[in-house]
């Protein structure tokens, strides 16, 4: 099995915030992100697909196929957008690393029928991503915080 | 589907490469330049993988509020400007490879209370990276 990776960026503003917190826990919780005005960051997507080569074309998946599919799914949709506002998918979730790699991954998926997505990783900045991958679910068995959360 | 979040952090720090078990010829032959008994240093990259459910309520798996703090506490604090050899009490007995100080650092985070430690990984240099996994680890 092969993985190709192809990499893509665009730009989009977001700030966090959540309408069940006080201004005073929002602003604890979420400091300068809670800015209402929002803020931007040049997103790095890259996205990860595992396949067999096909014999006849030497290729896990056309890497001109991947640059439609993500033109078409994740720029056409995020790039220059205000996550909060303009992203239907991201509608009511706090737009963080996080959540944006877990949309890009449910977006992509359906679309990959030659090989699979194997991983989604997203960085906000050059030192903070977000990896996506098939497996078991956060909060089960491996994925499960070895001590209790004591986050608010 | 799985989540990882993953936060990039920098440390500078001296190290002297020598296993005091061996003769001075030995370890000149293992640890070549690295066993220059004034030492050298790098800056180091290291990425702290945390997985974990996402709180519905943050969008979060940790609070980078939360992880900045912890490594500055654990790690930062105690081998940012200094010399491992001399200054961090694990490198007294090992040797400060790379290896042993991804070991050194998973142990001091694996306490993070908000989400689960996944990986260490350093960059020693731009063209060597080593890393440990909670598995490797256990």
């Amino acid at each position: 099995m092969i993985r190709i990776t192809r990499k893509v960026e665009f730009s989009a503003s977001h700030f966090y915030n959540n309408p069940n917190f006080s201004p005073d826990e929002n602003r604890r919780i979420f400091g300068k992100c809670n800015n209402p005005h929002g803020h931007g960051h040049n997103y790095t997507l890259e996205v990860t697909v595992a396949g067999d080569p096909d014999p006849n074309t030497g290729m896990v998946l056309d890497l001109k196929e991947l640059k439609d599919i993500l033109q078409r799914e994740v720029m056409d949709r995020m790039d220059h957008r205000h996550l909060n506002y303009e992203v239907p998918e991201l509608a009511g979730k706090i737009p963080t690393c996080e959540n944006i790699a877990a949309v890009i991954w449910q977006l992509l998926e359906p679309k990959i029928t030659r090989g699979k997505l194997d991983r989604v990783r997203l960085y906000e900045s050059p030192n903070l991503f977000a990896d996506c991958t098939a497996g078991s679910a956060n909060g089960a068995g491996k994925g499960a915080p070895n001590s209790p959360r004591s986050r608010a | 589907m799985k989540l990882s979040l993953t936060r990039r952090y920098d440390f500078a720090a001296s190290h002297r490469l020598h296993a005091p078990q061996l003769s001075e010829q030995e370890n000149q032959r293992i640890y070549g330049k690295c066993n220059n008994p004034y030492g050298h240093g790098h800056n180091y990259a290291l990425e702290v993988t945390v997985t974990g459910p996402v709180d519905p309520a943050t969008g979060m798996i940790a609070n980078l509020g939360e992880l900045d703090p912890f490594v500055e506490r654990q790690v930062l604090a105690a081998f940012d400007q200094k010399n491992l050899n001399e200054e961090v009490a694990a490198f007294r007995t090992a040797v400060p490879t790379t290896e042993n100080v991804c070991r050194e650092i998973f142990r001091r985070l694996q306490s993070f209370p908000a989400a689960r430690l996944e990986r260490v990984r350093i960059e020693e240099t731009s063209k060597n990276s080593f890393e440990i996994g909670a598995e490797e680890f256990a």
